[in-house]
């Protein structure tokens, strides 16, 4: 990163969920920053951490959540110590969210046009004359045909490759310098998949915006990121570019992702599973290695605390013996 | 050649829809949904046939039809030879050819009962389509588990104690307890993790072996279905519009659908590579023109007579059929002229092309 400040930094961050099971240790020193106008993906399993991470950059936390150390740094101020006034302000205009499921995200019993009116009347201080039609261009930018008409209709009315152009519009109104992106594409299909991810693509190079995309599929990842963050368990494991991750991985968990991953041209029996499970993280005594149980290359040399070390320009991987 | 297992011929199914703005003390005037439309195609034993197409394309629709949940509208349905597309879908929960057909679900975390242990679960269709009890049942249960490989002290826990790939092992194994001849999964791996649906998809390629069952594998990921199928059915609003083996239609796909399904794959090694999008939404499945292609207004290629003539499913070389006026292929095989259309019988009459 030749930046000299990254747009986002994320510093060893911990979080812990108190749950009547026991406490969940849900992130365990989690660092990576994101520059001005960069896509960074974080992938990993069910579980790794991905969203939590994400959620807390929003402020977004669940009451059960704990912060037990660490930060993240956005444009200079701390978000987990700033005030509940100061992240209303910043969220939608300065960082915002497109979820999972976009019917979700939208009120059911509000025309499209104005759910998106409101947030420019909220956050981008658009009078309220002009914010309709402001609401109509901005469906218009996300490639939704016939924008004066769709603008009048509910989101039932929409199909769901619609709808999520509406949560990018309605991410998008305010120009934000972040968009989390989390898991933007679940539900969708191919096709439609295709047109939305280019098209948050688009946007975000047109408006130089950088992106944290959250995704378990590694060729969406490869596809569409600059730089791709591996997550196992609340820890991250590696991260590089795209074009590295893939030739040459260097933590074995990472490795074992791509092989399990169905790619052109290979066969059923080329792809091997990753053994074991994701490690029970409510338990006191996990190895500070969180992926040792799984591993076929695991040592007592891997029972050191383990940091995550650069390894090449704009490579880290934590591994005490990485591939 | 083998006589196929499943052999459907023009199977449809239309569902009444009332019409938008229209005066509800009227008597109302239905219009139709055409969620399947002509459908034919067969299922070999043994084989596993894929089908892939966008959401509201018929898909489930045709499930449904085959498993006999519904009744079809028109055409045929046979099951190893007997036709079961006359039976009523409520008296086929009765015949013996329920337990030959048998179905895994999308989310095995929905499709169990929340109350029923994973035994209870498994034991289910045999209490209803078998007359095992008592310990033969409970031997049958274990037997059915740890072919899918589900280790015997998980058969007490609920749902909710299992891990994702334990529930789909469960859903399988529900599945294979009655023996059936075809297993109709609806992407059994949707809801797993990449490191699972290995394991899954593994084991479900040798369960087909070692049972001597046939698939047919309805999925929208295209890696995924290339793995374990040997031939694929595109489907597009109703219709199947590409056919062939795996390799071929992915590899070389004819119909503009196929090919942007294929296009819209992501992969690793198309950075940056403009590649061929879909603008625009499917055409309504209300009423549709009978001699408008279905793609028609999304079609790249579309030309005039795309709009007056329906292009069938026709027969291609390499066992590979596809419903394109205009398909892409090699040169050795576009020896066939495409139809022409004489305007003058236009718009009332449809001429189709002598195939």
């Amino acid at each position: 990163m030749s930046e000299a400040s990254p747009l986002l930094a994320v510093v060893d961050l911990s979080i812990e969920f108190r749950t009547r099971g026991g406490t969940v240790r849900a992130l365990e020193k989690v660092a990576f920053d994101i520059g001005r106008g960069e896509t960074v993906a974080l992938v990993g399993e069910s579980g790794s951490g991905k969203s939590v991470t994400a959620y807390a950059a929003l402020g977004l936390l669940d009451p059960a959540a704990r912060v037990t150390s660490g930060r993240i740094v956005f444009g200079g101020i701390d978000l987990l110590t700033a005030g509940e006034r100061a992240l209303e302000e910043m969220r939608g205009r300065e960082v915002s969210l497109i979820s999972q499921n976009p019917r979700g995200a939208l009120n059911p019993i509000r025309p499209v046009g104005k759910q998106l009116a409101d947030v420019l009347l909220r956050h981008a201080n658009v009078p309220r004359v002009e914010a309709p039609q402001r609401a109509v261009e901005m469906l218009a930018k996300v490639g939704i045909p016939d924008p004066a008409r769709r603008a009048a209709a509910y989101p039932f009315e929409l199909s769901g490759g619609m709808c999520q152009r509406v949560t990018i519009a309605l991410a998008l109104a305010c120009s934000p310098a972040l968009l989390i992106a989390d898991e933007p594409t679940t539900g969708l299909d191919v096709t439609t998949q295709a047109v939305v991810m280019d098209l948050l693509a688009e946007l975000a190079a047109a408006s130089h915006m950088a992106t944290i995309l959250i995704t378990h599929d590694l060729a969406l990842a490869g596809e569409y990121a600059d730089r791709i963050v591996v997550m196992h368990a609340g820890h991250v494991v590696e991260s590089a570019t795209a074009g590295e991750l893939f030739i040459r991985p260097r933590h074995p968990y990472t490795a074992k992702l791509i092989a399990a991953t169905p790619k052109p041209g290979t066969q059923l029996a080329d792809l091997a599973a990753i053994p074991g499970n994701l490690p029970d993280v409510t338990r006191a005594d996990l190895p500070t290695c969180r992926y040792s149980a799984r591993c076929e290359r695991h040592s007592k040399t891997c029972d050191a605390p383990l940091p995550l070390v650069a390894i090449g320009p704009s490579h880290m991987v934590a591994c005490w013996q990485p591939l | 050649m083998t006589e196929p297992i499943l052999e459907i011929r023009s199977l449809t199914r239309r569902f009444p829809v009332k019409r938008a703005g229209q005066r509800p003390w009227r008597r109302a005037k239905m219009s139709w949904l055409h969620a399947v439309d002509g459908v034919a195609f067969a299922i070999s034993p043994g084989e596993t046939v894929g089908l892939v197409g966008e959401s509201g394309c018929g898909k489930s629709t045709l499930v449904r039809l085959v498993t006999r949940l519904i009744d079809p509208s028109s055409g045929n349905i046979a099951f190893a030879g007997n036709e079961i597309g006359e039976i009523p879908a409520r008296r086929f929960a009765r015949t013996p050819q329920r337990a030959a057909i048998q179905m895994v679900f999308q989310d095995a975390g929905e499709s169990l009962n929340p109350r029923f242990t994973a035994a209870r679960s498994i034991a289910d269709p045999l209490l209803r389509l078998s007359r095992l009890r008592g310990s033969a049942l409970a031997e049958r249960v274990r037997e059915a588990a740890s072919l899918a490989g589900l280790p015997d002290e998980l058969l007490g826990r609920f749902p909710h104690q299992l891990s994702g790939g334990q529930k789909a092992r469960v859903g399988i194994a529900r599945a294979i307890g009655v023996e059936p001849q075809l297993m109709i999964l609806d992407e059994p791996t949707a809801a797993l993790d990449v490191s699972v649906q290995v394991v899954i998809l593994q084991l479900l390629e040798r369960l087909k072996r070692r049972l001597g069952m046939s698939y047919l594998f309805v999925s929208h990921d295209l890696n995924v279905v290339r793995l374990l199928c040997d031939r694929v059915l595109v489907m597009y609003l109703g219709k199947i519009v590409e056919s062939g083996p795996v390799g071929t239609v992915f590899g070389s796909p004819a119909h503009p659908y196929t090919k942007a399904l294929v296009a819209a794959i992501p992969s690793l090694d198309q950075r940056g590579v403009k590649r061929l999008r879909l603008s625009g939404e499917p055409r309504s499945p209300i009423d549709p023109d009978p001699g408008t292609c279905k793609f028609y207004g999304r079609c790249p290629k579309g030309q005039s007579n795309c709009a007056a003539v329906m292009p069938e499913l026709r027969p291609l070389e390499g066992g590979r059929s596809v419903a394109c006026h205009y398909p892409e292929i090699a040169a050795a095989e576009a020896t066939r002229e495409a139809p022409t259309v004489n305007s003058s019988l236009l718009p009332f009459q449809i001429r189709h092309p002598a195939s």
